[in-house]
């Protein structure tokens, strides 16, 4: 399969002290819609930048394409898509004037008409940037990006603050642009977006990846695709060792005042943990099985949660 | 794979995280990658169209032509830049120009010392040839001193018994010496002295050397300043600040696309900006233009383009309008004072003329007084503009080499 976005002990440090990205290596294939999931401060952004040629790395190198920033930047800001973090559109200029400014740049783009009908943006074509909603603001900034026919689009956290409608929105933007043939990249700190969006990702924290695959397998990685979650009255030490040899249980974790157990079967494992509470004469206060999420991944690999500030 | 509705639905209900239920075990059997192509659903019907054939293709100025249009857009839809650009200057024109047009002939208030002769003295200035311009009063001695100490008297004169005149007036003071003067010579003359030569006198009311006419020049000047510094330099940060310039730097755009595209309307509204100001000058005060409109419009658009140099080197590190905001207030603010937009800056020390005469706005506005209330050719203002066009380049090459897109 062709390589779209390769990249190989990425390395930034900022003002020579803050060292934002570590040895980060990246292979990510034509087609694939490729998520780096992460806490916020994580190094997403940097190394995100970097690949879109917006940042110098401080090490490493970078091919788009089979093309380098270095040699081919120009040829490169023809073929790729960037939606930043946060950018604020003139308010001023109306959606259509916005997309045929950012169509104006490139030398074959989308007919503006096309990529508004894509975005939903058809009935506030006329409006000022400055009405928009925040979801209506963000679908235009992906148009601004896909008006120009990229075959790789970088998107940067594209539904942070956005309501659930406007998300899947988005998300659907993103998926008729991969059927296309188009090669996704995007950064997000939310798991479901990941867990939906992504055939692959890449877990990063502190400026390294610490996980990578498909998200079916980072979560089969866990040692099991459920977690039971309860809590029990009375039980003042927490005795993860008796939790941990019931059957089934792969792995035991305390999170929150809840006993967290991965496991393969709940089936198997519930019936025996309902006579382990009564043995110890204790009380169950709560008990829920879910299915295992990257969330349980992420947390498993670092001990904290995605969204801890 | 088929996309089943309900699926759909399942997924949309779900939540990102937290505790769940029980009945959540039934999406176990789902496979997130099932899920993925099952909300293919929700896809819009407008989709399925299938692309218009044409592709449109972008010559080399398209970029260009965009950029300068959002630009032009982007001011006439922001009303403050209109009061500022356009309404102020003309407001401050009309103010200033008429608060010192027809000023009054300046009355000298004189205070005779009461006495036997104090009524007679009036007398004598009443029927003198400069009775308009002096009014007397009789006051006692000591009104008549407290009056001249607080300045409601230029002049006091003590008429003597022996028929002579005293003066009590202050030399530092221009309207007392004006008094003396002017109160000499009426009493001399009622005393029967004749001028030994015939003079005549003309007076002079020509437009060209009225404050407005001087004036209306160092406007033009202050707001090709102004305009130059803010409309670059504020639009500038503000951009940087809201990442649209690294957004911009993000697509194939042509750097100096942009710069020029921001040259470009500065020079367009330079030509409204002059064009307005002239009118104006010339429909309500009835100035004359001397200089030819090409030369004028020349010179503003090198004082144009230079302040936007500046503009954009102020603009070059900024990340913040407050911080870009101080800067442009520190470059304009000696240029305010000293570069003889509302008075002339022959006022100030002969030391620092040199300093004052190297400034970009001294030099605009020395050159657009010479061609428009003198009628200077281009040529003869040879200095003056490449005083400006020095300081446009200088400030351009370096905000060049320091200008941060992100």
């Amino acid at each position: 399969m062709a390589v779209a976005i390769h990249c190989r002990d990425l390395r930034k440090i900022y003002d020579g002290k803050v060292e934002a990205v570590r040895g980060l290596n990246l292979e990510i294939h034509a087609g694939e819609c490729f998520g780096l999931l992460g806490p916020n401060g994580a190094g997403k952004t940097t190394t995100i930048e970097i690949l879109e040629g917006l940042l110098e790395p401080t090490a490493g190198e970078v091919t788009i394409l089979g093309q380098t920033w270095k040699r081919q930047a120009r040829e490169l800001r023809e073929k790729i898509g960037i939606s930043l973090q946060e950018t604020r559109l003139s308010e001023k200029l109306t959606v259509r004037e916005t997309i045929e400014l950012f169509a104006s740049f490139f030398r074959e783009p989308r007919p503006a008409d096309e990529v508004l009908t894509n975005m939903q943006l058809t009935e506030k074509v006329d409006a000022l940037v400055g009405t928009l909603s925040g979801g209506q603001k963000q679908r235009l900034a992906v148009a601004t990006a896909l008006v120009g026919s990229p075959k790789v689009l970088f998107l940067d956290e594209p539904t942070t603050g956005l309501d659930p409608q406007s998300r899947r929105q988005l998300w659907d933007i993103v998926r008729y642009f991969q059927r296309g043939g188009g090669t996704v990249l995007l950064t997000t700190h939310y798991m479901d977006e990941a867990e939906r969006l992504c055939d692959r990702l890449a877990i990063v924290d502190h400026g390294q990846i610490i996980a990578e695959g498909t998200p079916g397998e980072l979560i089969e990685r866990l040692g099991g695709h459920h977690v039971i979650e309860f809590a029990v009255s009375g039980n003042s030490p927490e005795p993860t060792g008796a939790w941990q040899a019931l059957p089934g249980v792969e792995s035991v974790r305390h999170d929150d005042g809840l006993v967290c157990l991965s496991v393969r079967e709940p089936h198997r494992t519930i019936p025996a943990l309902l006579d382990a509470v009564d043995q110890r004469r204790e009380q169950l206060e709560h008990l829920t099985t879910r299915q295992a999420s990257l969330e349980d991944v992420f947390v498993r690999l670092t001990g904290r949660h995605l969204r801890d500030e | 794979m088929s996309e089943g509705a309900s699926v759909g639905h399942n997924e949309n209900s779900r939540t990102t995280d937290g505790v769940g239920t029980g009945a959540r075990a039934e999406r176990s059997a789902i496979d997130p990658k099932e899920l993925l192509v099952s909300t293919a659903v929700e896809q819009p019907q407008s989709r399925q169209e299938t692309r218009p054939s044409p592709v449109p293709r972008n010559g080399r100025w398209a970029g260009f032509r965009h950029l300068l249009q959002a630009r032009m857009l982007e001011l006439v839809r922001e009303r403050e830049v209109i009061f500022w650009v356009f309404v102020f200057p003309l407001l401050l024109a009309l103010g200033l120009g008429f608060a010192f047009r027809d000023k009054p002939v300046a009355v000298s208030n004189v205070a005779i010392i009461s006495g036997p002769r104090a009524s007679d003295t009036v007398q004598m200035l009443g029927h003198s040839p400069s009775r308009d311009s002096v009014h007397a009063n009789i006051a006692d001695e000591q009104a008549a001193m407290r009056g001249f100490r607080l300045g409601k008297y230029d002049l006091v004169v003590r008429p003597s018994a022996e028929g002579g005149f005293e003066y009590r007036y202050d030399p530092s003071r221009p309207e007392s010496v004006l008094a003396r003067s002017l109160v000499n010579d009426a009493l001399q003359r009622m005393s029967g002295r004749r001028d030994a030569v015939a003079t005549t006198v003309v007076t002079s009311k020509e437009p060209g050397s009225r404050y407005i006419d001087f004036l209306i020049p160092g406007l033009l000047g202050m707001n090709l300043m102004n305009s130059g510094m803010w409309g670059i330099g504020f639009a500038l940060v503000d951009m940087r600040q809201r990442k649209l310039l690294k957004r911009f730097v993000a697509t194939p755009m042509r750097r100096s696309d942009f710069l020029m595209a921001l040259a470009s309307s500065r020079l367009i509204l330079m030509v409204i900006e002059v064009g307005l100001l002239l009118g104006f000058g010339v429909l309500i005060f009835h100035m004359r233009v001397l200089g030819s409109l090409l030369t004028i419009l020349l010179i503003g658009a090198i004082g144009a383009v230079s302040f936007g140099g500046l503009g954009l080197l102020t603009a070059s590190r900024a990340q913040k309008i407050e911080s870009v905001s101080g800067l442009i207030n520190i470059v304009m603010m000696p240029m305010w004072i000293f570069s003889g937009v509302f008075f002339s800056y022959e006022r100030f020390p002969a030391v620092v003329q040199p300093f004052i005469k190297a400034l970009p706005l001294t030099a605009l506005n020395d050159a657009l007084r010479a061609t428009i209330l003198e009628g200077s050719s281009l040529l003869s203002q040879t200095g003056r503009i490449s005083v400006l066009i020095a300081w446009g380049a200088l400030s351009f090459l370096f905000a060049l080499r320091w200008f941060r897109w992100t």
